[in-house]
């Protein structure tokens, strides 16, 4: 959702899109009956999943938090899943092609030491007291003022974004199959809709687990089959520095992630590497993996404090692997894709597509369903399509029963029934899992009419993120943090997001300020924004705990570092220790980064 | 008492199965009727052992997690 252009799509990937995907006119693929079968045998099977699973979801922790039964793999999986969007996909995959492997740091430095530092340290806070949600535990942590703003704003922002998602996604069906925006936005609504109102939380995990071996078993494939063509890696490498010499191929270092991160200027992104390491590292990453209830909800569903620390670890092993499907189908259509006459194939942006209509140009975002199309035959191209289609509702339903827990638990029960029985609520999240889609689908259909609000909502998404983590941290770590401290904290860090977002965009040249150099660019921006508002957040926390009455010791039992006395787990063999495959992960994550120097 | 419900890895069988089934078919049908799809590498016949391999390991996990079975 940070990244590119201000924020994600899919309310819930971490990686953005460019706000705008820009298409050329023609549709890229044409569907045979085998791959018609194949989308709708998979519609009919998510259905199947979630009438199956009615009868599992019962009683509120049933619904809401899929009885906390889940292991380690399926939260794992889950848990990447539910971050793993088709825009995602396809808007990463483009900028590989644009920026090279760059784009990884996305999937690497961006996620894996958050993702590890959620199951290895504030995991065991978030489960030891049974919150059901992040706002759930501001609730205990600094009382409920702070968690009713912080429910409000997420169950606000994630339907919006799932809105904004849907739209986008239909646009990318018509682009690519031709296929109507209506059509798409109702049967995708629909279909998430049955399966999250069925089965709630329990069902959207099973589809999450289904989906990313789907994604894995369509999208492989082109990779794999990109290198043949190329040759391998070192077979690729050569043909890019060729087509670079020969002037093919812009200038660029398109197969190292660091060298170029020396200044500003030297890399196409314009990015310094204390932005990636400290702004997209740290402030956005920390904020994305180990705050935002979406992807935190899935972890609380394991069945045991194990599980839930080694379910963001095996996640991590998997978001490490998606560049494979990503980035690598994305530097391969570098050399790969070609024009009919047999001549390279340039993409270009979308401002170029836009235009220059009726020119057969491709945008880098359409570099993916080129690869598709260029490798995959009747039923291998309905696998990869449908894909993409499940990566949608993977981060569709996962905004949805988010939304669905924080409506009810973090609003409904706390403002309006506080005695409501256990029926009721799952009635209601029945009801909000419902609501939830229509307004998504309101959502959709205002941004059809009005695409330039796109980018307001992205960055309306963002600003609560940074702010936010600077508050947990606080509370968690922290014992004489205190409820003014994170109010303050999180009201200050949201409006110092806000003011420098404003800043740039009412004065573009104030981007010097905020990025710290005159050649910075806008992704730059986003790192240092986020770095800035957790900063702020942090030293309001701070100040205004130190002027302020703390909590009893007593009172921070579960919830504080150092007041809380967590259970002793029961010893394991070292091969299923967390530990030990916290270990395995820094090591293959240091030895990528090195590796790709 | 509420009956468990169907293993994920049985749906996860069940959908390789059924995908790896098809497009190894529609693979052997492209090598007995030597009629290749317009793709390029066509003659590696991705759909057989992508499909194959697919088919192999649904039935895998639809033996080792079909209901029933403890």
């Amino acid at each position: 959702m940070f990244g590119l252009v201000p924020t994600s799509a899919a309310a819930g990937c971490l990686h953005s899109i460019p706000a705008t995907l820009a298409f050329s006119t023609a549709p890229l693929a044409h569907l045979s009956t085998l791959d018609l079968a194949v989308i709708t045998i998979y519609f009919g099977m998510v259905i199947w999943i979630g009438y199956h699973l009615k009868g599992q979801s019962n009683t509120s922790e049933e619904f809401f938090m899929a009885g906390r039964e889940m292991t380690a793999w399926i939260a794992g999986l889950s848990f990447v899943s539910a971050n793993l969007g088709s825009l995602e996909l396809m808007g990463w995959a483009g900028s590989a092609y644009q920026y090279g492997i760059l784009a990884a740091h996305w999937y690497w430095v961006g996620a894996i030491p958050a993702m590890l530092f959620l199951g290895m340290v504030m995991m065991p806070f978030y489960y030891v007291c049974k919150t059901h949600s992040v706002p759930g535990y501001l609730k205990l942590r600094y009382g409920q003022g702070s968690s009713v703003v912080a429910g409000f704003s997420f169950a606000f922002m994630t339907v919006l974004m799932s809105g904004v998602n849907m739209f986008a996604m239909a646009e990318v069906m018509k682009i690519v199959l031709g296929w109507d925006l209506n059509f798409s936005i109702i049967v995708s609504s629909l279909a998430v809709a049955a399966y999250v109102a069925l089965g709630g939380l329990r069902s959207a995990i099973y589809n999450e687990v289904l989906q990313f071996i789907l994604i894995w078993g369509g999208a492989l494939l082109v990779p794999i089959m990109g290198l043949i063509e190329a040759g391998g890696w070192t077979g690729f490498k050569a043909k890019l520095a060729h087509n670079i010499q020969t002037g093919l191929t812009a200038n660029g270092d398109y197969t190292h992630l660091w060298r170029s991160m020396g200044h500003f200027q030297d890399n196409p992104m314009g990015i310094h590497w204390t932005g990636i390491v400290f702004g997209l590292g740290f402030a956005i990453s920390f904020g994305y993996w180990t705050t935002d209830f979406l992807v935190v909800q899935r972890v609380l569903a394991a069945n045991s404090l194990r599980s839930a620390r080694l379910a963001p670890v095996i996640g991590s092993f998997f978001k490490m692997a998606v560049p494979l499907i990503v980035i690598l189908p994305g530097l391969l259509g570098l050399v790969a894709l070609q024009n009919p006459d047999g001549s390279l194939m340039h993409l270009v942006g979308e401002n170029v597509v836009a235009a220059h209509p009726g020119m057969g140009l491709h945008s880098y975002n359409e570099v993916l369903p080129l690869m598709m199309v260029r490798y995959l035959g009747p039923g291998l191209l309905g696998l990869g399509i449908t894909a993409l289609i499940a990566g949608f509702m993977s981060g569709m339903a996962g905004n949805v029963s988010a939304f669905s827990a924080v409506s009810i638990y973090d609003i409904y029960q706390p403002l309006f029934k506080r005695n409501a029985s256990d029926k009721h609520l799952v009635l209601a999240g029945r009801v909000a899992t419902i609501g939830g889609v229509i307004i998504s689908m309101g959502a959709a259909y205002t941004v059809m009419h009005a695409q330039g609000i796109m980018d307001y909502v992205q960055a309306l998404f963002s600003f609560f993120i940074a702010p936010l983590l600077g508050v947990v941290l606080m509370g968690m770590f922290w014992k004489r943090a205190t409820k003014e401290g994170g109010f303050w904290g999180l009201l200050l860090g949201t409006l110092t997001s806000v003011g420098l977002w404003a800043w740039v965009k009412a004065d573009p040249s104030a981007l010097k300020y905020v990025a710290i150099s005159p050649y910075a660019k806008d992704m730059a921006e986003n790192m240092y924004r986020a770095l800035w508002s957790v900063s702020t957040s942090i030293l309001v926390c701070l100040v205004v705990s130190l002027l302020t009455k703390a909590k009893p010791l007593a009172e921070l039992e579960g919830l504080v570092y150092g007041a809380t006395k967590l259970p002793v787990e029961e010893p394991v063999p070292f091969y299923k220790n967390e530990w030990f495959w916290t270990a395995i992960a820094i090591v293959c994550f240091l030895a990528l980064n090195i590796y790709f120097w | 008492m509420k009956n468990s419900p169907l293993s994920i890895w049985f749906f996860v069988g069940l959908m390789l199965t059924v995908y790896g089934g098809l497009i190894f078919s529609y693979g052997i049908s492209e090598l007995v009727t030597g009629q290749l799809a317009p793709v390029v590498l066509n003659t590696l016949h991705a759909p057989i052992w992508w499909g194959g391999g697919q088919l192999v390991l649904g039935l895998l996990y639809l033996a080792k997690f079909r209901p029933g079975k403890a």
